[in-house]
């Protein structure tokens, strides 16, 4: 933006917000939808970047927990190799959970949300622009770290491959219905325990066919892809609707 | 209530044609309360009898089982709960639709009014089928679909309760929670199919589960009646709690 645009905005009482709506004298915004969505998943890549520990603390706890059950289970890598797909998927599952908690919790606080609800733009495509920048910050770490885990698990690289495309597929998917909670959560006392106990259950066929595709079963991969795309279009318009809910 | 009572308002139009009702009047809290005030007790009397009648067909009128003995008999509460807990989140989440698309409040209140009684019906239909389960299976539970889509039925219900808890304004926590009941039933059919897919792909259990008794005519009308039973229970019992919601949230005032 530039100065005097800054300015402008600041005298009006507006902040700085990512969209930066250029408007001309009839109101007007002359920014397109996809210069918009664009903006924003820049700001929040930004931001996730400028607080890259929040970040690096999600992936850490995927690693944590991963690694906390065959202590719990006993080191025997044949068990371990059989039980591996599930456990990464629900530690995978777990950790986009809590990170989801805090996906509005920014913009809520210091108000830019009411700009976002308030722009022209079609609000479902500024949800999916920020859970596409979530899922960027803390779901792809996680798809990349699985092959590694699954050798921590004493399984062949080849399986380790496919625990982690079936991750990339399905944490998308986890997180689009993670906004969701995050969105009718909103600043509600219970925080991260309440999205989990909301959202969980509507999780569960990601898990299930999660873990079948990281099985390599066969129907499991497409039907996980028929997941998100059902969600890739159902959630964000929920997830604006439970916003607008939360907003007013 | 005779139609003769009623207001113009109550029987729509003119006033003169006395068979177009405007059932939505009765959105009104003020015109809702008498309804349910007096409709509660014929809802809970009906289910008395109606549990008495189904529960001495199958009691005493329904043969035992050539397979299972006596221990069959639990189907009678069993499945009228599980069929209620099912059928009750249908409705809660048509309450839900309605709540969203007409701005009705008393629609939010209907749905928060059913979903204690579904939770109820749904944990009973968990607890009568482990019960169940020991005697003909030999184990509390095992991972069949139909009885892990009932577990994540509890955990719908528990969330949507839990989400209504949480949100402090009630304008706002009627709303949120009609959004998540409705991404719940439409997230219905994709948990059961997939659980079934789970359960068949991984059908190595040494447990063979045996397919429900053969319905002989009696055990189908015992089972029909206690449903029937189990539905004006929770007739009555929503219709009591609106009444309560109703005054909680100060829409009316005892």
């Amino acid at each position: 933006m530039s100065i005097e645009a800054i300015e402008q905005t600041a005298a009006r009482g507006l902040s700085a917000d990512p969209l930066a709506l250029e408007a001309d004298g009839q109101g007007a915004a002359r920014q397109s939808v996809t210069a918009a969505c664009l903006a924003l998943l820049r700001h929040d890549l930004a931001i996730a970047w400028h607080q890259r520990a929040g970040v690096v603390a999600s992936v850490v706890f995927f690693v944590i927990a991963a690694s906390l059950f065959p202590l719990a289970i006993g080191p025997g890598l044949r068990t371990l190799g059989s039980l591996a797909p599930g456990i990464l998927w629900v530690c995978a599952l777990l950790a986009s959970m809590l990170s989801l908690s805090h996906l509005f919790a920014q913009e809520h606080a210091d108000g830019s949300l009411d700009q976002l609800v308030l722009s022209p733009h079609p609000l479902a495509l500024l949800v999916l622009a920020k859970v596409g920048a979530h899922w960027l910050t803390t779901g792809l770490p996680l798809v990349v770290l699985a092959p590694a885990l699954a050798l921590q698990y004493g399984l062949p690289p080849d399986d380790g491959l496919r625990i982690a495309g079936s991750l990339l597929a399905g944490t998308p998917v986890l997180g689009l219905i993670g906004a969701l909670g995050a969105a009718l959560t909103l600043g509600t006392r219970g925080g991260a325990v309440l999205l989990c106990v909301i959202v969980l259950p509507l999780c569960v066929p990601v898990l299930v066919f999660g873990v079948g595709a990281g099985l390599g079963e066969a129907p499991a991969f497409p039907l996980l892809g028929a997941c998100l795309a059902l969600a890739l279009f159902l959630c964000p318009l929920a997830t604006a609707a439970a916003l607008r809910i939360a907003m007013e | 209530m005779p139609a003769k009572t009623l207001g113009p308002h109550l029987r729509g139009g003119d006033g003169i044609s006395p068979l177009r009702w405007n059932w939505l009047a009765y959105a009104s809290p003020v015109r809702f309360d008498p309804l349910a005030r007096h409709a509660a007790p014929w809802c809970f009397a009906a289910a008395a009898l109606l549990a008495l009648a189904g529960l001495w067909v199958g009691f005493f009128v329904a043969p035992t089982d050539a397979q299972q003995g006596e221990v069959y008999r639990i189907i009678f509460l069993h499945v009228p709960a599980a069929w209620m807990s099912m059928f009750l989140y249908l409705v809660m989440a048509g309450y839900c639709a309605l709540a969203l698309v007409l701005r009705t409040r008393l629609s939010a209140m209907m749905a928060s009014a059913l979903a204690p009684t579904g939770a109820l019906f749904t944990f009973i239909a968990l607890w009568t089928g482990a019960l169940w389960g020991r005697p003909t299976w030999g184990t509390w539970w095992v991972w069949d679909a139909r009885l892990t889509s009932e577990l994540i039925l509890l955990f719908l219900y528990l969330g949507f309760l839990a989400l209504e808890n949480a949100i402090d304004e009630p304008r706002r926590a009627e709303r949120a929670c009609a959004v998540l009941a409705l991404a719940g039933v439409v997230n219905i059919p994709v948990i059961y199919f997939s659980v079934q897919w789970w359960n068949t792909l991984h059908q190595g259990a040494s447990v063979s589960l045996t397919a429900a008794p053969s319905m002989a005519a009696t055990m189908l009308a015992g089972m029909l009646l206690m449903t029937l039973a189990c539905w004006a229970y929770a007739a009555g019992v929503a219709l009591v709690r609106v009444r309560c919601i109703l005054r909680e949230r100060g829409v009316l005032h005892p």
